[in-house]
């Protein structure tokens, strides 16, 4: 097996990382149809009105390739897809509220007195 | 290699129709989507499960795999039979996400007929026959607080899937020192552009390489809490500073910081550091919760100073609100 090594800098996908819609097809490869879609459907939520200004952040990015995904693996149609990114978003969190009560909890102990 | 029992991993009968092997599939892979799961394994799990469904959704490969015998149980120590014809199904390729045990059965050249996979931490290993562009790879990173406060590299070892100059696939290690910038928060992600799979048509040609995803993940740390770009911390103090005020150290990511407790303070209560939590633009917050801690009462002398507390607050009766 070959081996090389790279140095390489990422781009965090943030609120703060805004793509055009040209790009955001190239980077999720999807078409701007299934964009046009998507948007109309209330699961991406871009900047600007017309389609050659809409703007997405890199959140947005990742929520596209999310929802491509559990497109294509659970054969899901559009209206599903949207459904699920909105449940995952609440689960997720839910998930950090409860770990969040629990460290306020902090550790439970056993303290019943007598009568 | 080891024996798969397909029936095993989709928990249905050998004998099941293939409705209810349908049925049993669509649960799983909702279930362990890596997408929806948080499971530690879902990944290699759902891989699992679709590489059982591969097979046992079709009734040619089913019989091929039923052929082997009843007599399996996962995980023996399985030799394909001398002879066994290889089936024409699965180009290399495409057999290359799935099992060994999958590959030495399937497993044959010819067929190009394409099979779902998920782009998770997945095979991801096709080119888009289309646009030549390599598939994007997403992988998982873990990393302590520290570095996501301080930036850092990190080495990523990874297996990519190449075609040689023969037409074969060979796997091929890459070692990747990632700069993990400053103030990445849990469960964001890095693009890596053209670092996941290879483009069609090898270097210099139309097909560019796939991006290559990071997801991140935070270590636990024993003291501190991240939540976005904040950080929580509980903060113990003695009764006296809460009663009296205090000025005490506290430790931030960026290093120990004095705090003002003012007086009159309780347990429980939230003090904010402004711009102390991961950097950024505005970097976040840390909050300090207190958490009055009492010395313990162990000798005469702690014991009759408590008493002497009990004496002086008399008439104070801390469970007030409740009644009682």
């Amino acid at each position: 097996m070959a081996e090389t090594i790279i140095t390489v800098e990422g781009v965090i996908l943030d609120e703060r990382t805004v793509v055009t819609l040209t790009e955001l097809t190239r980077v999720c490869g999807v078409s701007l149809d299934q964009v046009r879609l998507m948007v109309s459907e209330g699961m991406l939520h871009p900047l600007g009105r017309a389609p050659e200004h809409w703007r997405f952040t890199g959140v947005e990015v990742r929520r596209t390739r999310r929802a491509l995904r559990l497109q294509q693996d659970l054969e899901l149609n559009l209206a599903g897809v949207a459904l699920a990114l909105d449940l995952l978003d609440e689960v997720e969190h839910l998930r950090s509220r409860v770990r969040c009560l629990e460290q306020q909890l902090g550790a439970l102990s056993d303290a019943e007195g007598p009568g | 290699m080891e024996y798969k029992d397909y029936y095993k991993i989709l928990g249905v009968s050998r004998d099941a129709k293939a409705d209810e092997i349908k049925a049993a599939y669509r649960k799983l892979a909702r279930k362990y989507h890596p997408d929806v799961s948080k499971e530690p394994d879902a990944e290699a799990r759902f891989k699992e499960v679709n590489e059982a469904n591969e097979v046992l959704k079709d009734a040619e490969k089913r019989a091929q795999y039923d052929a082997l015998g009843s007599g399996w149980h996962a995980g023996d120590n399985f030799r394909p039979p001398p002879g066994a014809r290889r089936s024409d199904h699965f180009s290399d390729e495409e057999a290359a996400q799935f099992s060994d045990f999958f590959s030495s059965i399937f497993g044959g050249m010819g067929g190009g007929r394409s099979s779902r996979s998920s782009g998770f931490g997945g095979p991801g290993m096709h080119a888009d026959p289309f646009s030549g562009r390599g598939r994007d790879q997403t992988a998982r990173i873990r990393i302590s607080l520290e570095e996501a406060f301080k930036g850092g590299t990190r080495q990523l070892r990874l297996e990519v899937p190449e075609i040689d100059a023969q037409g074969q696939v060979k796997m091929r290690a890459r070692t990747l020192n990632v700069r993990i910038p400053a103030g990445v928060t849990e469960g964001q992600q890095i693009r890596l552009a053209g670092q996941g799979g290879a483009g069609l048509g090898g270097a210099g040609q139309a097909g560019s390489a796939g991006d290559l995803f990071l997801e991140v993940e935070f270590e636990p740390h024993s003291l501190f809490r991240s939540e976005g770009k904040e950080i929580h911390l509980k903060l113990p103090i003695a009764p006296w500073e809460a009663a009296r005020g205090a000025t005490v150290p506290v430790p931030t990511l960026g290093g120990t910081v004095s705090l003002k407790i003012p007086a009159g303070s309780q347990s429980g209560q939230r003090l904010r550091l402004k711009g102390r939590g991961l950097p950024g633009k505005p970097a976040g917050d840390a909050f300090v919760q207190l958490e009055i801690t009492n010395p313990p009462a162990d000798t005469d002398d702690a014991r009759a100073a408590f008493d002497a507390l009990a004496e002086r607050f008399k008439s104070f009766n801390p469970r007030a609100k409740l009644g009682v």
